[in-house]
């Protein structure tokens, strides 16, 4: 036996040294990917048990049977700026470019129960989303829109009972019973603690409050959703694919265990539940790991429903979700690049089978969107819809070896993950401790130095970067330094014009309702219908239920 | 007054920890950029004090009193930084602290840098600075400071 190569085997050897290496590809959340699947990494999987068939139990290929080709997803761009008439102007201008949904942004001072007046909301009423005080503010968004036709998603969470009831009776003056209206409140809270930042109460009776809003509107707004359980704002805190479905669910059970002790049966209000989950972002840069990760999400939610909550019926077993865009991933620098970002992401959420897409914009990391960058957005999807055939089958990616591997091993992790922190005292323990905020500081930090070491590639930010901008002097959007003012004026007339002693009447009646531990749903509705403000509803539930300090 | 020897004053100056103070004023709630600069500072040696969301400004000047920091920096992403970093400047000039250098990092079109600059703000950093880069400029701008109080 030759102990040297032979001459066919160096050239071998000389080859194989010249390849070059395999990239190293890793999902969010640790798992390698290989460089190529087939057959063996599917052995033993039975498609009828682990997919069934679009629409049908567990509902992993989809939660309809034909999906698009009835009906699109729904086209909902995120809008809202200044006061009631400039969100009017821009939702009117949304919905003339095809828009057939309304997603309203609300400014931090509603989203904190405070007036627009409040020495506190300062210079932020009317920046980043619409003020609302009163229900004046309310039905002038909607002027000339008819609620009976459109329906609108509000991302409010601490105050979503205020701004539910302010809908609910600017629809009634629209002649829109509450048996009719359709919409959604996300009225997640602990989604607040984990990665946003915007609550006011702490977590008990802000909990009490979320199942106010779902039961009322079981009882009597069928057609609302009174929830959008978020993992968006937990996957842009720097979150794995893992984390963005795991505390999302634990989140809803925690909702549906406080319903559950209202006396409803889990199948009367379950079917009103939805999620809202991302599509791209900073760290879901693998788009393959996003689109395993809603069809494992579909698949989890359906079995664990139905075992945890015993029941059979398919409406509480379809995992209902929107898709936002993580707004992370878009640069800064060579603003236009985002449009090829956003057209993958919306792509990743239509391969994924969303019911409903909000895309940003490609000068979000500028400012909040113009005419120009949020019709651009409208018009990516409408060229996705129509111009791609991507729609056109239901689930296509089912059967691949990549996603369908990429899907079991999600759906397991995921698994894994609810019970240790079931095991280790459940999600709300770990959300008032504090220690899934740190997990995720500390994950965006590492993202960080990934970047810096160019262990992960973002163009244009540490490759490809260019001196001068092509672009030019990009038009941003300049915040109407008049809009507060204005604002404060129509503030002062409202009050001016109310009724002052219906109001206080209503008030005590909050205060009432809300010391007994009452649905507040019944009492809001009477305050808002006489024009009380969304800072004086909220600062009698603040003097009863309590403020909370961030745990971190 | 003149040290006697001032290259070993630098040096013990230079040795002391940086003390910097990262605040969130107004009412956004998003933090990410705040904590990540956290991290940063602290793996470099740092001694990071974070206000925690929803500061007030007479909070903030009374922190960097007591705290006695080196530094203060402002993260915002909501479009209101002229005139928040107006507001914190003036008010540190009030509390008589306003020669402590104040940075200011997030969401900035470039077009604000300069007035930013002329209201006194000593360094912008845009998103995706990268980590080396803020440790690298926050310890600039503090040693220059420290230099000057020394000379």
């Amino acid at each position: 036996m030759s102990m040297s190569p032979t001459a066919s085997e160096s050239a071998e050897i000389a080859r194989a040294a010249a390849r070059p290496e395999v990239r190293p590809v890793r999902t969010s959340y640790g798992t390698d990917i290989k460089v190529a699947y087939g057959p063996e990494d599917l052995a033993g999987f039975e498609p009828a048990d682990a997919l069934g068939e679009p629409g049908k139990f567990p509902y992993t290929r989809g939660i309809y049977p034909t999906m698009y080709r009835t009906e699109y997803w729904t086209r909902r761009n995120y809008a809202g700026m200044q006061t009631s008439e400039d969100t009017n102007e821009r939702f009117k201008f949304l919905l003339a470019n095809g828009q057939t949904g309304l997603s309203m942004a609300l400014d931090l001072p509603t989203q904190l129960g405070l007036d627009s007046d409040d020495p506190e909301a300062g210079d932020d009423v009317g920046r980043v989303g619409v003020a609302i005080d009163t229900l004046a503010d309310m039905e002038r968004i909607y002027d000339g829109i008819p609620m009976a036709k459109v329906n609108t998603s509000f991302t409010i969470n601490a105050t979503a009972a205020i701004v539910l009831a302010m809908y609910i009776v600017a629809a009634e003056k629209q002649g829109v019973p509450m048996e009719q209206l359709r919409g959604t409140v996300q009225n997640d809270v602990l989604k607040e603690y984990i990665a946003r930042g915007m609550w006011i109460f702490p977590p008990q009776p802000s909990i009490k409050i979320t199942g106010d809003i779902v039961e009322f509107c079981a009882r009597h707004l069928p057609k609302f959703n009174p929830i959008s359980v978020s993992g968006t704002h937990i996957a842009e805190c720097g979150a794995t694919s893992v984390q963005v479905l795991a505390y999302p669910i634990l989140n809803a059970f925690c909702y549906i265990d406080e319903v559950l002790k209202r006396g409803l049966a889990a199948e009367d209000f379950i079917p009103q539940i939805t999620f809202h989950l991302p599509a791209g972002g900073l760290e879901n840069y693998g788009l393959w790991e996003s689109i395993a990760k809603f069809r494992a999400g579909r698949r989890i939610w359906a079995r664990l429903v139905r075992e945890r909550y015993d029941v059979d019926d398919p409406k509480s077993l379809r995992l209902k979700f929107s898709t936002g865009v993580g707004g992370s991933g878009l640069t800064a620098t060579q603003p236009l690049n985002n449009i090829a970002r956003l057209a993958y992401y919306a792509l990743t959420a239509v391969l994924s089978g969303t019911r409903s897409l909000n895309l940003a914009s490609f000068d979000e990391a500028l400012a909040i969107p113009t005419e120009l960058s949020t019709r651009t957005s409208l018009m990516i999807q409408h060229i996705l819809a129509h111009e791609t055939g991507f729609p056109d089958v239901v689930d296509p990616l089912a059967g691949s070896y990549f996603i369908e591997s990429l899907t079991n091993d999600i759906e397991q992790k995921v698994l894994e993950m609810i019970a240790d922190i079931e095991a280790k005292g459940g999600v709300l323990k770990m959300i008032t401790s504090g220690a899934i905020q740190r997990d995720l500081g500390r994950q965006a930090y590492e993202w960080e130095q990934a970047i810096e070491r160019k262990e992960v590639l973002k163009v244009g930010v540490n490759c490809y970067q260019v001196e001068e901008e092509p672009t030019g002097a990009l038009e941003v959007h300049e915040h109407a330094e008049d809009a507060g003012a204005r604002q404060l004026e129509r503030l002062r007339d409202v009050k001016a014009r109310r009724n002052a002693a219906a109001v206080e009447r209503a008030l005590a009646r909050l205060r009432t309702a809300a010391e007994a531990s009452e649905n507040l749903m019944p009492a809001l509705l009477e305050a808002v219908r006489v024009y009380a403000t969304v800072g004086e509803m909220s600062q009698i539930l603040k003097s009863i239920y309590g403020g909370f300090d961030d745990p971190v | 007054m003149t040290p006697s020897d001032p290259q070993a004053s630098r040096a013990a100056v230079d040795a002391i920890p940086i003390r910097v103070l990262l605040v969130k004023l107004g009412l956004d709630g998003h933090d990410r950029g705040a904590k990540v600069v956290m991290h940063i500072l602290r793996d470099a040696g740092m001694e990071v004090i974070y206000t925690g969301r929803h500061a007030h400004v007479d909070n903030v000047v009374k922190m960097a009193i007591e705290e006695d920091v080196d530094l203060i920096g402002l993260s915002l992403l909501n479009n209101n930084h002229l005139s928040i970093s107006k507001r914190l400047l003036e008010a540190l000039r009030d509390a008589g602290i306003g020669d402590i250098p104040t940075v200011v990092g997030g969401i900035i079109p470039d077009a604000d840098n300069p007035v930013l600059k002329s209201y006194g703000i000593a360094d912008v950093f845009h998103v995706h600075t990268p980590p080396s880069e803020i440790v690298d400029r926050v310890k600039h701008v503090v040693e220059a400071r420290r230099r000057y109080k020394l000379s």
